[in-house]
């Protein structure tokens, strides 16, 4: 494991038992996509620095789940082929280590999966579904809806299922089709009672997917399969959270504030170099949590700036970005110089040939900031 | 040697006939059904002496010939505390007609068929073969995205679709394309699909093997699991009203058989008495999870009496018992308006497709074992050469003949362009909504803006 260490040999400990720190946590900004802080460790313990490992995106999510079942016996973590490691490898290794009772394969059907594990969760577990793929998270809606979602409220708060989260990976890898590209998040953004979070790196993730398994509300975390392999950065070796419910401020800017999320925020990223070069500065903000989601950073940005484009690969009709457009020009209405602007997939079912044409690519968020820029 | 998917061991199969005694438990749902017209009462509680002779006889606790009709079942009584074990004692045999030499089993109950119809199963068999064998090379190298091969299943799809009547509409997964095969869809029709070119009747929009063609009366593929199992009900309950003599036929896998859909579908297609046969090709593994960490009980065969749905349990890599079924299945399902469920035991050889290594799962020894000693082509052929009707000369020249039309194929099929860009707006709805065609028109100057950010086969 080569991994790079900022002083004492903490590598062993991705092999050997985490202790939760749970106090070690919480701090915005803590990992950047550019660069990485090395926080100190919480007082009481022996003075370290994290140590980070280099790894892609698809190891983060199973470094998170390592972490997990490692430092509470409750948890469980369970799916489609999960038992071998996954389709995406996201849960290699975890069954040999932790025993087929608490990584299993279950039977093909969606919805036993969610309904199985709401029930998990609300007898005080940790329970950890993996969709295996977003396409196919459409038979479980309705457990996600109707059940996760409600548990705590149609109860009066006497039960919950807090301890469930929901894995599935989402978005567009190239040859996908139909079935094995789509971003289906704003469906899951229109149900009060359940968190959306989607991670854009390696670090991130491990951050926001330990943040979400711990965290008392149902959530459905999607993560980029385009990034799995291609996405390589530092991650701590450590035990850590990210906040849910917090953007972040990838780059500051001036001339406009972008919003997005996932694998969409490279191409953000690709679009602000190339404005750069031509004098506009772009405020990039990756969302993260899209329910609750950041109001107030990104209106401060917008106050700030005067203008706002979102970019999802989900198609525009009826997507998250016309909730953030929305709110966004109700709060910020007499501030804004443009209209907002939303770059994002077609209003098609996602086509396998067409997909260049479908994709919300560079070269058009590119062209909407220049248009916004000279509205 | 034991399937992976059921217990059956084949020792016993051998000595089996298509029809297996009928179990104690159908004696019994019989005698009910005898009596049922000694039933008056409309819902209410009530107890009534039937005839005699009951069928439970093994208890006689003095009540056994009393029936009660309670609203959700009709069912007779007992004084002993019993429970209905989770699995038969003895497992459904597999109906068989060769053995894993290619020989005609004693006593068999061997289907009406001419050496024309067989030879060509047999033909249709090896084509599909050579066209997964290079079709999967051509995945890996690159000239399409996706493929999936039918390697050890090839006797499900084709004999089953030569049981079948061309115009019974088919509802398949997605490792059937041998059924469209069988119905004359060529070559070329199948590397369109995959090159996704101009001549693809899914207009390049789905992923290679998710074929198509009203003309064969075999819908659209589409990948989400089980989906289909419904479709094929509605289908056949169409059929029905229409009184035309038709079934409907889905495909489906061991896996597919946890999806609710199955579950709504084999109840729909019981309570409304729809001509549909469900075909489950039992091939011990749902990508990597073996098909005991699928289901429990004998495999999928005894999931239809709960339906009350007949069912057959067939060797899948038998294709004179996989027809000899599928035909009798056919007829029960158009002549007396049932569903009939057809479990298919078999073996997936390949991977599940080319995006899996199954080496990560699965026993080298297993797969070859499959591969070379229970392959469905060889058995057939074998018997063929019994018969007289084949020999390795004409094999020879079959595989060499089919290989360069799978070739041919592909090279007609690969240069073409894509489809035209025009097309991915159309069929979203009948016709193209307003907002759509604002987008096209903008992606339209999108791309007049940005020419190499964008595929030059496909023509704008
Ligand atoms: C609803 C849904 N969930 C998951 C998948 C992913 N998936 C594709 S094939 C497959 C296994 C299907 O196994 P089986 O039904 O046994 O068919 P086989 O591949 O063995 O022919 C899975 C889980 C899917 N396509 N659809
Ligand atoms: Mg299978």
């Amino acid at each position: 494991m080569g991994g790079r260490r900022a002083s004492l040999p903490l590598v062993s400990r991705l092999c050997t038992s985490v202790k939760p720190r749970n106090n070690w946590v919480q701090k915005r900004s803590f990992i950047t996509a550019k660069d990485l802080v090395v926080e100190e460790q919480p007082s009481g313990e022996e003075e370290k620095r994290a140590v980070t490992n280099k790894l892609n995106l698809f190891s983060a999510v199973n470094q998170a789940l390592l972490t997990v079942l490692e430092s509470d016996p409750k948890s469980y973590v369970f799916g489609e082929d999960v038992g071998f490691g996954g389709v995406f490898r996201c849960t290699t290794g975890l069954r040999d280590r932790f025993g087929k009772h608490r990584v299993f394969n279950t039977p093909l059907c969606e919805q036993a999966i969610l309904g199985f594990g709401i029930g998990l969760a609300s007898m005080g577990n940790r329970a950890i579904a993996e969709i295996q793929f977003a396409d196919y998270i459409f038979p479980a809606l309705d457990q996600i809806v109707n059940e996760a979602a409600k548990y705590r409220y149609r109860s009066g708060n006497l039960f919950n299922c807090g301890g469930l989260t929901v894995r599935a990976p989402y978005g567009a890898v190239g040859h996908g089709g139909h079935y094995h590209s789509q971003s289906p998040e704003a469906f899951f953004c229109h149900v009060p009672g359940i968190k959306v979070v989607i991670p854009r790196s390696p670090a991130q993730a491990k951050g926001l997917l330990l943040a979400s398994i711990r965290d008392p509300n149902p959530v459905v975390f999607f993560e980029p399969k385009m990034l799995y392999r291609m996405a390589v950065e530092e991650v701590p070796v450590d035990d850590y959270t990210l906040p849910l419910s917090s953007a972040e401020v990838m780059r500051k800017g001036s001339d406009i504030t972008l919003v997005g999320w996932g694998a969409q925020l490279t191409l953000m990223e690709q679009a602000c170099d190339e404005a750069s070069k031509e004098g506009i500065s772009c405020e990039l903000i990756d969302l993260r949590t899209l329910i609750p989601w950041d109001k107030e950073l990104v209106e401060a940005s917008v106050n700030k700036t005067g203008r706002l484009l979102v970019s999802h690969e989900a198609p525009l009709t009826g997507g998250f970005g016309a909730e953030i457009a929305a709110s966004i020009t109700e709060s910020c209405f007499l501030r804004l110089e443009a209209p907002v602007s939303r770059v994002c997939g077609l209003d098609t079912p996602f086509p396998l040939v067409f997909e260049p044409f479908y994709m919300p690519t560079k070269n058009k968020i590119l062209d909407a900031i220049k248009a916004s820029v000279k509205f | 040697m034991k399937l992976p998917g059921a217990t059956t061991t084949w020792a016993r199969l051998i000595s089996r006939r298509l029809l297996h005694r009928p179990s104690q438990s159908q004696l019994q749902s019989q005698a009910h059904r005898s009596s049922s017209s000694s039933f008056t009462s409309s819902g209410v509680l009530s107890q009534r002496r039937c005839c005699s002779g009951s069928s439970s006889g093994e208890d006689s606790d003095g009540n056994q010939d009393e029936f009660h009709d309670f609203p959700g079942a009709k069912a007779g009584f007992t004084s002993k505390l019993k429970y209905v074990p989770e699995t038969p004692a003895e497992a459904v045999p597999c109906f068989r007609i060769l053995d894993e030499y290619g020989r005609l089993i004693k006593d068999s109950h061997m289907p009406e068929i001419d050496k024309a119809l067989v030879l060509k199963i047999y033909q249709n068999m090896v084509t599909l073969q050579s066209m997964d064998s290079l079709f999967f090379e051509a995945q890996r190298q690159g000239r399409f995205s996706f493929y999936l091969t039918s390697f050890g299943e090839e006797a499900i799809t084709i004999a089953s679709a030569a049981a079948l009547s061309d115009d019974d509409m088919v509802y398949a997964q997605y490792r059937e394309p041998g059924v469209l095969m069988w119905r004359g869809f060529t070559l070329n029709e199948f590397a369109n699909q995959c090159f996704s070119n101009d001549l693809d009747y899914g207009k390049g929009r789905q992923m290679p093997i998710h074929y198509g063609s009203a003309k064969l009366n075999y819908a659209t593929v589409s990948s989400p699991i089980a989906t289909q199992l419904p479709h094929a009900v509605g289908a056949a309950y169409a059929f029905k009203m229409d009184q035309k003599p038709l079934c409907s036929a889905t495909y489906f896998g061991d896996g597919a058989t946890s999806e609710g859909d199955f579950h709504g579908a084999m109840n729909f297609a019981a309570v409304l008495e729809a001509p549909v046969l469900f075909i489950c090709r039992n091939n011990g593994y749902a990508i990597s999870t073996p098909a005991h960490e699928q289901f429990k009980g004998d495999g999928v065969v005894c999931k239809g009496q709960a339906y009350g749905v007949r069912s057959f349990r067939v060797d899948g890599n038998d294709a004179l018992a996989v027809y000899a079924t599928v035909k009798a299945a056919r007829k029960m399902a158009v002549e007396e308006s049932r569903p009939i469920l057809i479990e298919a035991l078999t073996y997936r050889v390949g991977h599940h497709s080319t995006s899996d290594d199954s080496g990560k799962y699965r026993k080298g020894d297993e797969m070859h074992h499959w591969k070379t000693m229970r392959d469905p082509v060889v058995r057939l052929r074998r018997w063929l050469e019994g018969e007289g009707w084949w020999d390795s000369d004409a094999d020879q020249q079959l595989r060499a003949e089919t290989r360069n039309e799978v070739i041919a194929a592909m090279q007609r099929a690969g240069p073409r362009m894509k489809q035209p860009l025009a097309n991915l707006f159309t069929d979203v709805y009948d016709t193209i909504p307003s907002h759509l065609r604002q987008q096209e028109k903008e992606l339209r100057s999108t791309v007049a803006r940005h020419r190499q950010d964008y595929p030059f086969d496909v023509p704008l």
